[in-house]
């Protein structure tokens, strides 16, 4: 049996971080008493025009640069149409012919055999980077077979990122857009938090033999999370397979991932292929970005975007925050990955690293497989700690004096972590777990041990 | 060059316009025919210029909450709502085939 080869790509969908839309005054905001964020622009009433939002076009270049893309200096708006209800004016305002970012890439990270020690680093590249308006939001009675419009979030600014197919299968997938959220949060040019559909994913999957020419595709969409990405993409790979190898043939189709029954269906109300009639935007020029060379004279800092300005302010992005770690605290590449991927982890480390004498590489062990792991059993952020950076530093202190013994300090840890407000201190003294320097005191302990246990003494001696 | 059945019917799909009888397919003819004139133009390697708004600056608003609040304004016009929500039919309804519509195009 020939083998198949799964190509997957992705289409990513970030809403920006603003207070008002991409096109209007109106507020950006996640549930709000629905229709009390739309302008008269936003209900695509008659009279009304788009004016583009500077903070939006910032936050596009940023992403750009972070992802290694080329700037258009300038870019295009067109329009792409389509009917539904909750697109008001029957057309989406984007930039099909020339957008904001092209010809990027991002790199992220894998495990092998889902062992943290072997990490291995692969490359997506970005074909795109598009400014355009979110949709509002469809409700669907079915009952009394209608559907409820609310177009609060009809106009927000969103970034769609496009990545080549260049991925395989679902753990690259989901690894790849964690890495990019990753940058998005650290950026700040979206808080891409997909429960709150900030970042929407579908996925371009088909599958082929070697040497042979790529397969069908379909899209999927509906998919709420990342564990669900990865679910998703492998569950559509091996479907077209098994189709495949059944005789069957692969439909251009969307389909929709279910989450309770882990499959891919297909979607209705799609009416065939879809024609956009594609036409330049006719309300807005061109958008021009500058640089430090091409900067005009005489120009209204307001009306200006200045790439290498924002160039300059861009923060450590998560793989230079890791390699500083690694380089810093002399921990494992993995170890960083695993402080970055927890929301608070990195700063809870430092704080402990700062607050003992405990070496790094020592107190790693601590976050990671203690605490960390309590977190985890207990469903709690980090900001939910009931164990401080300063109670875990005190610990450590205390082992690292050797006043306590590696065993006495998981003890004192599981005591610290039901919240009781005592230190490590009081603990050690309340359950006498210090560790006993005294030679008589411990010759006396010694001698009544073997004193109780008088026959394995013998059989002992005897050999 | 005549507009083909199939485009005229694709148009109606996607536009949903009616061309209504001949006099308005007729009208479509002339406006191609009075479009394709372009082509009689030599445009190799000149930019295509799509706006005349191309040489314009494309002002840059700051990032404030300036509008919204208005829910009552804008669901005044709205035939049927409910509770602040504008009320639209289940799903698209498409056009039905060529074959099971009354058109004038059933005719051509």
């Amino acid at each position: 049996l020939a083998p198949w080869v799964p190509v997957v790509g992705l289409e990513i969908h970030a809403q920006i971080s603003s207070n008002s839309k991409l096109f209007s005054g109106s507020q950006v905001q996640f549930a709000a008493p629905p229709n009390s964020l739309v302008s008269f622009f936003d209900a695509s009433l008659p009279g009304t025009l788009p004016v583009l939002n500077r903070r939006c076009v910032e936050a596009a270049v940023m992403t750009g640069l972070a992802l290694n893309c080329r700037i258009n200096k300038k870019s295009l708006f067109d329009r792409k149409h389509y009917f539904y209800a909750d697109l008001p004016a029957g057309y989406q305002i984007t930039q099909q012919r020339v957008p904001i970012a092209v010809n990027g890439s991002l790199s992220y990270s894998l495990c092998i055999d889902n062992k943290m020690s072997q990490m291995v680093t692969k490359t997506v590249r970005i074909k795109q980077i598009q400014l355009e308006q979110d949709s509002g939001k469809s409700l669907h009675d079915d009952t009394r077979s209608q559907t409820l419009v609310d177009l609060n979030r009809a106009g927000v600014g969103l970034m769609e990122v496009v990545m080549e197919p260049d991925m395989c299968c679902g753990e690259e997938a989901a690894a790849a857009v964690r890495e990019l959220q990753l940058i998005l949060q650290t950026l700040g040019s979206s808080q891409a938090v997909m429960a709150e559909g900030q970042l929407r994913v579908d996925a371009n999957v088909s599958v082929h033999h070697p040497g042979e020419p790529y397969g069908v595709r379909t899209e999927v969409k509906n998919i709420n999370s990342i564990r669900f990405l990865a679910k998703a993409v492998d569950y559509e790979i091996q479907r077209q397979i098994e189709e495949l190898e059944n005789g069957g043939t692969i439909l251009n189709e969307t389909r929709a991932f279910d989450s309770k029954l882990g499959c891919t269906v297909p979607m209705r109300d799609k009416e065939g292929k879809q024609d956009y009639r594609f036409m330049p935007e006719p309300n807005l020029p061109p958008l021009i970005l500058y640089d430090a060379k091409s900067l005009p004279a005489n120009i209204n800092h307001q009306q200006v975007v200045n790439i290498d300005w924002i160039h300059e302010r861009l923060p450590d992005l998560p793989s230079v925050k890791r390699a500083k770690l690694v380089e810093r605290y002399g921990i494992l590449p993995e170890h960083s990955f695993t402080l970055l991927n927890e929301d608070g982890l990195t700063e809870f480390f430092e704080n402990v690293v700062k607050q003992t004498q405990m070496k790094p590489k020592k107190v790693i062990g601590w976050i990671l497989n203690d605490l960390l792991s309590y977190l985890k059993q207990h469903s709690l952020r980090v900001k939910e700690s009931p164990v401080s950076s300063c109670l875990l530093a005190d610990l450590l202190n205390l082992l690292e004096k050797k006043e306590i013994s590696s065993t006495a300090a998981k003890q004192v840890f599981a005591e610290l972590w039901k919240g009781e407000r005592k230190t490590p201190l009081e603990i050690v003294k309340e359950k006498k777990l210090e560790v006993i320097q005294d030679q008589k005191e411990l010759e006396l302990i010694c001698q009544a041990v073997i004193d109780g246990q008088e026959n394995e003494v013998i059989v002992m001696v005897l050999g | 060059q005549k507009v083909s059945v199939e485009v005229l019917d694709h148009l109606e799909h996607l536009a949903l316009v009616d061309f209504r009888d001949a006099e308005g397919v007729e009208r479509l003819q002339k406006a191609i025919q009075f479009a394709d004139q372009l082509h009689e133009v030599n445009t190799d390697g000149v930019e295509p210029m799509d706006s005349v708004l191309e040489d314009r600056c494309l002002y840059l608003r700051e990032d404030d909450v300036t509008e919204g609040n208005c829910t009552k304004e804008l669901l005044k016009n709205a035939r049927e709502k409910v509770e602040e929500y504008f009320v639209a039919p289940p799903g698209n309804i498409p056009l039905p085939k060529l074959e099971e519509r009354e058109t004038f195009l059933q005719g051509s």
